[in-house]
């Protein structure tokens, strides 16, 4: 069996998509996944420590 | 002033030169604060650009019916396809990141206009590479687009149900505005500099990695490798 053939078993691609309907907001949960990925990149850039900074700062 | 003074080639050069010298067009060491993750998503999407247009080309070469049947056209569609994906999930962290550093700062204006327009450029791209698909995918996006551009009244000059001219917009007008408006992008950065936090000096002169190892912990305006 192919990884696609696995892959498609786990994760249902031949369905109609499913929305999140909310008030007049309505936005498919993958166009969701993705801004919640966007958003916690952003957030993962701020604060996560960057190699070699702190070594840089030692060697000053 | 001597005739070869007066080249415009002679003139033109001296001004590239002075805006852009050549240690500030590729230089080898950036201020200190550029080390954090924040600022590697602007090179992430250039790269994620090299891949779209590497991909791009090479869809061009084989044409649809390749991309539809082949393993080896519907693994170069799906870089295609992932290779964007990544450019617009990278510009976007980007756009967001220079948001809230208020990148236009020091005179940067038009380098974050630049970007604006580069942005726009870019979702205009991937919307003709939508509807140049040629399959019914395809068909459904142009058909359910037709009817709100036809309704700003562009339909005329803009057609979405035209497959040739949104294959024409998307491989060849869009890539190039986009890749353009790219590398003036990027040489106004090399011009003015990456826009320092809020907390920095702003305009500090750089210093080269030698000094930064001699200097004291006070001063925060050091470098490092570019």
């Amino acid at each position: 069996m192919s990884f696609g053939n696995v892959v498609g078993a786990l994760v249902p691609l031949n369905t109609l998509g499913r929305y999140v309907h909310w008030h007049f907001i309505q936005i498919s949960v993958a166009n969701l996944i993705v801004i919640a990925l966007m958003v916690l990149t952003f957030v993962v850039a701020l604060v996560a420590p960057f190699p070699g900074r702190r070594r840089r700062r030692e060697n000053r | 002033m001597s005739d070869v003074e007066r080249q415009w080639t002679t003139r033109l050069r001296r001004r590239a030169v002075a805006a852009l010298p050549p240690d500030k067009l590729l230089p080898d060491t950036q201020p200190s604060y550029v080390a954090s993750w924040i600022y590697v998503f602007g090179v992430t999407t250039m790269s994620a650009l090299a891949v779209v247009i590497a991909s791009g080309c090479l869809l061009a070469l084989r044409g649809p019916q390749w991309w539809h049947t082949s393993s080896v056209g519907h693994f170069v569609n799906s870089l295609h396809l992932w290779s964007v994906e990544i450019f617009f999930f990278a510009m976007v962290v980007h756009l967001w990141g220079k948001y809230f550093m208020a990148a236009w700062r020091g005179g940067r204006s038009l380098t974050w206009v630049t970007g604006v327009v580069t942005f726009l450029t870019s979702v205009g791209a991937a919307f003709t590479g939508y509807v140049s698909q040629t399959n019914f995918d395809s068909q459904w996006i142009s058909t359910q687009a037709k009817d709100g551009i036809n309704a700003t009244g562009a339909g005329a000059y803009f057609n979405v149900l035209n497959t040739g001219q949104m294959l024409m917009w998307h491989i060849v007008l869009l890539p190039l505005a986009a890749v353009l408006l790219t590398a003036i992008h990027v040489l106004l950065v090399r011009v003015k500099g990456v826009v320092p936090p809020f907390d920095e000096r702003a305009g500090a002169p750089a210093v080269t990695n030698h000094d930064a190892n001699d200097a004291n912990d006070t001063n925060d305006e050091k470098v490092v490798d570019a």
